[in-house]
């Protein structure tokens, strides 16, 4: 069961109290009506599927219901980090000196 | 390569079992190839087998980085269905039954299909609606499948529980009788088999690093850990890894790659005659020829390529299995494992060329992928070699995510695959 720190309650609970909602920082298009079908095939459907260190959204689903954003390694399932929606994508060198 | 029959069996077993060829030889790459298959699951070493028999093209290879069929080839649940609502899937996955009722003949190996049927259950109104919907469009496309009532249920499956104050009440199941069960391991070995007989190299722990392509964009060849092989074209059918392989060639995929758990229990003697979906509890259960019962249900929810998948998944699949069959309460499970799926946007697959000249995919297979080997294989060799789709997997292009033209299985029917 994986552990998921909840930025916003600032409580590691278990995976179950959670719901996952893939891939994060994808940003919907200002104008839509200007957006062509490769752009919007793009930010509907493609993504990176990375192996290894994922950026991703989790929401503290069963807790206070809010979306937050995450680091995790896809091969280890380990978390690196946990952070507010909104906030900036942290670089993967900053969050592994830390040692974590 | 010795063709298995009552002759040639009697003959080795009085020689002391000497004289057994091997079945596929331990291949190294060749500088140049008409085509390269990536990934060696039943998916992959099909499509050869297909390219070989069917399309003349022997000069091909199957490279893998791990061992053949040691995927999701090896990782499934073996269950084979083709009870799928839109016409397209219909199309494709019974042209896949069609050719599993006679793949041991033509592979001239036992891959142990059994179309013991697959029932599925329903256990709420909703349930019932839906696989009625479900029936009368398998119906009017020619795939059997039929209504049972809730005591029919009990009769063809006797371990179900059909007690009317259960959990999950069973009102009543949708009954495919030419669904089943094959040997899993059976299927990339007979293709296996059967495509190296025809002359295609299987290489074996050899990842493929990157795609490469020339100045005018086709494909040239693949750059693996043996050193680059020259080819004309490439078919990528590496499941979990799909995006990652595609990605050396420039081409983003609609995929997310997911752990598919799966279980077996200690081995009994028989008592379970068939295979049984129940999708508003979301698991499925068949018994295997050994006697384990092999248990599945949907994928963990996040990004994955550990090949191992989280245990809440395999508590709730345990809890439902017990409820629906309480006899099995108090079964040992013996393994549990994971393979990483590749799934779509609508839950179907993706078979057909890329915006890569002389590039072919064929992924997407998400949860569903073992029941469609023969079928997906044989109309992927027919793209590879012809430069374009067979009719049954024209609708299953890459290019649906951009036109909007998507199959979408998943709002249908909304099941464990």
């Amino acid at each position: 069961m994986l552990l998921i720190h909840c930025p916003y309650c600032d409580e590691t609970l278990p995976e179950v109290e959670f719901t996952y909602a893939g891939e994060a920082h994808i940003v919907r298009p200002e104008n839509p009506s200007a957006v062509t079908d490769e752009e919007w095939e793009s930010f509907l459907f493609l993504r990176d599927n990375v192996k290894g260190n994922h950026y991703e959204r989790w929401r503290h689903f069963h807790g206070c219901g809010r979306y937050f954003n995450a680091v995790r390694n896809t091969i280890t399932d380990k978390f690196l980090t946990t952070y507010e929606a909104g906030a900036p994508r942290p670089s993967i060198e900053s969050l592994t000196e830390k040692g974590k | 390569m010795t063709r298995f029959n009552a002759f040639n069996l009697v003959k080795n077993a009085l020689g002391g079992h000497k004289a057994w060829t091997e079945q596929w030889p331990e291949s190294q790459p060749k500088a140049e190839y008409d085509v390269v298959i990536v990934g060696a699951g039943g998916h992959g070493l099909g499509a050869a087998y297909y390219l070989a028999k069917e399309h003349g093209i022997t000069n091909i290879a199957v490279i893998d980085k791990g061992w053949l069929g040691g995927g999701n080839t090896g990782r499934n649940t073996t269950i084979i269905r083709s009870n799928y609502l839109y016409d397209e899937s219909a199309r494709l996955f019974d042209h896949s039954v069609d050719l599993w009722q006679t793949l041991s003949q033509e592979l001239n190996y036992n891959v142990m299909y059994s179309n013991r049927g697959c029932l599925m259950l329903a256990h709420n109104v909703h349930d019932v609606q839906s696989f009625k919907r479900h029936i009368h469009a398998n119906r009017l496309n020619g795939v059997d499948n039929r209504w049972l009532t809730p005591e029919e249920c009990k009769e063809y499956c006797p371990p179900i529980n059909i007690a009317k104050d259960a959990r999950y009440p069973v009102m009543g199941g949708a009954l495919q009788e030419r669904a089943g069960t094959a040997r899993h391991d059976a299927v990339a070995w007979g293709y296996a088999r059967g495509a190296a007989a025809r002359g295609v190299d299987i290489i074996q722990n050899c990842a493929v690093q990157a795609i490469r392509r020339g100045p005018d964009g086709a494909v040239i060849g693949v750059d693996t850990d043996k050193g680059f092989i020259k080819c004309k074209k490439i078919g990528v059918s590496a499941s979990g890894h799909n995006s990652m392989v595609m990605a050396t060639a420039g081409v983003r995929l609609p995929l997310e790659s997911m752990p598919l758990q799966a279980l077996v229990s200690e081995p009994v003697k028989p008592i379970f005659p068939c295979v049984v979906m129940s999708n508003a509890v979301h698991a499925y259960c068949s018994q295997s020829d050994k006697g384990e019962l092999v248990i599945g249900s949907g994928t963990d929810q996040y990004v994955s390529y550990s090949q191992r998948g989280g245990l809440p998944l395999i508590e709730h699949t345990i809890a439902a299995i017990s409820e629906v069959f309480p006899i099995f309460n108090r079964m040992r499970m013996l393994r549990k494992w994971g393979g990483i799926t590749d799934n779509t946007p609508d839950r179907s697959p993706i078979i057909g060329k890329t915006p890569v000249k002389n590039l072919y995919v064929n992924c997407g297979w998400g949860t569903g992928g073992f029941k469609a080997t023969p079928g997906s294989a044989h109309v992927f060799a027919h793209t590879i070699a012809k430069d374009e789709p067979h009719p049954i997997n024209a609708p299953f292009s890459l290019d649906r995510f951009r036109t909007g033209r998507l199959i979408d299985e998943a709002a249908a029917a909304a099941v464990a695959h």
